[in-house]
């Protein structure tokens, strides 16, 4: 049952011919530079992600990449456009939503989850208006590496640098913003602002991860790197590199995986970060359980 | 006019009424105790447990709300007090998912008689798809989910408004937190046959901040968000009835969003308002 078909690759232990092989295919060059970049991106824009404790609605933004992508199947444009016009545009709106003063968190997350299903709503209408996508919605959803061009990887490259550009810019006031926004509010750092700039950073960084990973599977590359780091070392910069390094590895071990197995790319990268994930706890417990020394202390943990 | 009488409709109607009935009733506690995040990963959950049951060769529904129930537990359980933490859900919904992609393609790839479907209708709904026993068992598991929670309201409500309190008057705020998690897998997989897996968080929260939006007085809410809630499922099917190119689950997504952003127009958001959700 779990054999893959006789016309699908078979792995050799010899790994210089396996790579050789894998990258003498144009589609897996781009599929591995786009996976670097999409890892890198996400990863360290996830990291504050995991830090300001907004998954739920980096998890939105990710469901809005996929009435984006269908929209603009459905009018016959690059889907690139659909990712990140879709993701911004749904990270401004979430920036309006949450009006200052009132955090009243019960109500915003029923604002968010309705937002959400219905930006699924509507990419199930597109899908079933266009109705000429192969696999129906899966491939949007769960991620495929096939059929990358080169100007989608160089397009990834220039959002992703940019991305990453204005995160070094922020980075130090709003590592403090996310840390005590009211002392840093107090000290005057314009949280409000951050906060806005921030959400437009994840919608790119989103938009970026779904074309890899699929819509659905986001979390592989923005949240579970982060939450691994964030358990193994207290120290910023340091968990901030190491989610970098978490996530590149679970991408391109997953198209690795992905290559040679029928699976969809998705399931590998989340099976991959996830499997990094359970070690951290299991190693921060062993760790605890001997003892040794007091365990570093997870600052996305406080709560 | 002959769509509404065909047996695919009514059976749709009865099954989403009272699906719709179990989602306005535990969507507004779900609201007022922030954990939609739950529903959120339930519905991920899911799509996993209906595929892997047709991975496996077993009725689609026995995974649903095995994986549902199950899931409504096992989050209860390693959450601090049965309010599971958004980093750890996040992580493991991720892989959950994964997972649940892997199985789909397990079961369109090895089981000859595979619906190609299958996976889509998990995941976007299939209501105008029920027969006779579906919706039977259907019914007969929302009416449960109602009648259940209605019983453990009162305490409930007392437990989300000051959990402290309660726990110190005796009431087994955990007990009441897991039950309720198990409701809200019940009710997720309900809610995943009539408008899917993915948009079933929208049938949880959008008729539960309505009601929140329009009263103060949580019995009332309560009651409004069942109501709002059928009214909006009436309304999908009718238009997805009347205009075919509309999918059901799109119709009632759509109703369901627009009460929902109605309800900000009829009421500018008054300053300072100490709703009973700030209370």
């Amino acid at each position: 049952m779990l054999l893959a078909d006789a016309a699908s690759p078979v792995f050799s232990w010899n790994l210089l011919t396996d790579f050789q092989e894998m990258w003498s295919y144009p589609f897996m060059v781009n599929a591995f530079r786009a996976g670097a970049i999409v890892a890198v991106v996400s990863a360290a824009v996830g990291w504050f992600m995991v830090l300001r404790r907004q998954t739920f609605a980096g998890h939105t933004l990710s469901v809005a990449a996929f009435p984006g992508a269908s929209l603009a199947t459905l009018l016959g444009v690059s889907a690139t456009f659909g990712y990140f016009g879709f993701c911004v545009a749904a990270a401004l709106v979430i920036a309006l939503l949450r009006r200052k003063g009132r955090d009243s968190g019960a109500e915003e997350s029923a604002v968010t989850g309705t937002v959400q299903a219905f930006a699924l709503a509507c990419g199930f209408l597109f899908i079933t208006l266009y109705k000429g996508l192969l696999s129906g919605p899966e491939s949007l959803l769960f991620g495929s590496f096939l059929g990358i061009t080169t100007g989608q990887v160089t397009v990834l490259a220039v959002v992703g640098a940019l991305v990453l550009a204005v995160l070094a810019l922020i980075g130090r006031p709003l590592l403090f913003a996310s840390v005590d926004p009211e002392v840093a509010a107090g000290r005057g750092v314009p949280v409000r602002l951050l906060a806005t700039v921030f959400l437009v950073l994840l919608g790119a960084a989103t938009a970026e991860a779904g074309q890899i990973t699929g819509t659905l599977l986001v979390f592989a590359l923005m949240v579970v790197p982060a939450a691994t780091a964030q358990q193994l070392t207290a120290r910023p910069g340091l968990s901030l590199l190491l989610a970098v390094l978490i996530a590149l590895a679970s991408c391109w071990f997953g198209l690795i995986a992905a290559y040679y197995q029928p699976y969809p790319l998705g399931f590998f990268v989340t099976a991959f970060a996830f499997g990094g994930y359970v070690l951290a706890h299991l190693g921060r417990a062993v760790h605890d359980l001997l003892g040794r020394g007091r365990g570093p202390l997870a600052i996305g943990s406080a709560a | 006019m002959s769509t509404l009488t065909q047996p695919f409709f009514q059976h749709a109607l009865l099954a989403g009424t009272f699906i719709a009935l179990a989602a306005g009733l535990v969507g507004y506690f779900l609201v007022l105790r922030a954990q939609i995040f739950t529903g959120d990963a339930l519905s991920h959950v899911a799509f996993t447990g209906a595929m892997a049951a047709l991975a496996g060769g077993y009725d689609l529904r026995l995974g649903l709300f095995a994986g549902t129930v199950g899931g409504g537990l096992l989050l209860g359980g390693i959450g601090r007090k049965g309010r599971p933490d958004d980093v750890a859900i996040g992580s493991v919904f991720a892989w959950i998912l994964g997972l649940g992609a892997f199985f789909l393609t397990v079961y369109t790839t090895s089981r000859s008689g595979a619906q190609g479907g299958a996976g889509t209708s998990v995941l976007f709904g299939s209501i105008f798809g029920l027969n006779a026993s579906q919706t039977l068992l259907a019914v007969l598991i929302a009416v449960a989910v109602c009648a259940a929670l209605l019983v453990i309201a009162r305490p409930l409500l007392f437990a989300t408004v000051d959990e402290a309190v309660a726990a110190a008057r005796g009431v087994p705020v955990r007990a009441l937190g897991l039950g309720f998690l198990a409701l809200v897998g019940a009710c997720a997989g309900e809610a995943t046959q009539a408008v899917g897996s993915l948009l079933l968080l929208g049938l949880l929260a959008a008729p539960a901040g309505a009601a929140i939006r329009l009263t103060d007085r949580p019995f009332r809410a309560l009651g409004l968000s069942a109501g709002l809630a059928v009214l909006e499922m009436w309304i999908g099917l009718l238009l997805s009835a009347e205009v075919p190119t509309l999918p059901p689950s799109f119709a009632i997504m759509a109703t369901a969003t627009a009460v929902y952003g109605a309800t900000f127009l009829v009421r500018p958001a008054r300053a300072g308002r100490a709703g009973i959700a700030e209370a």
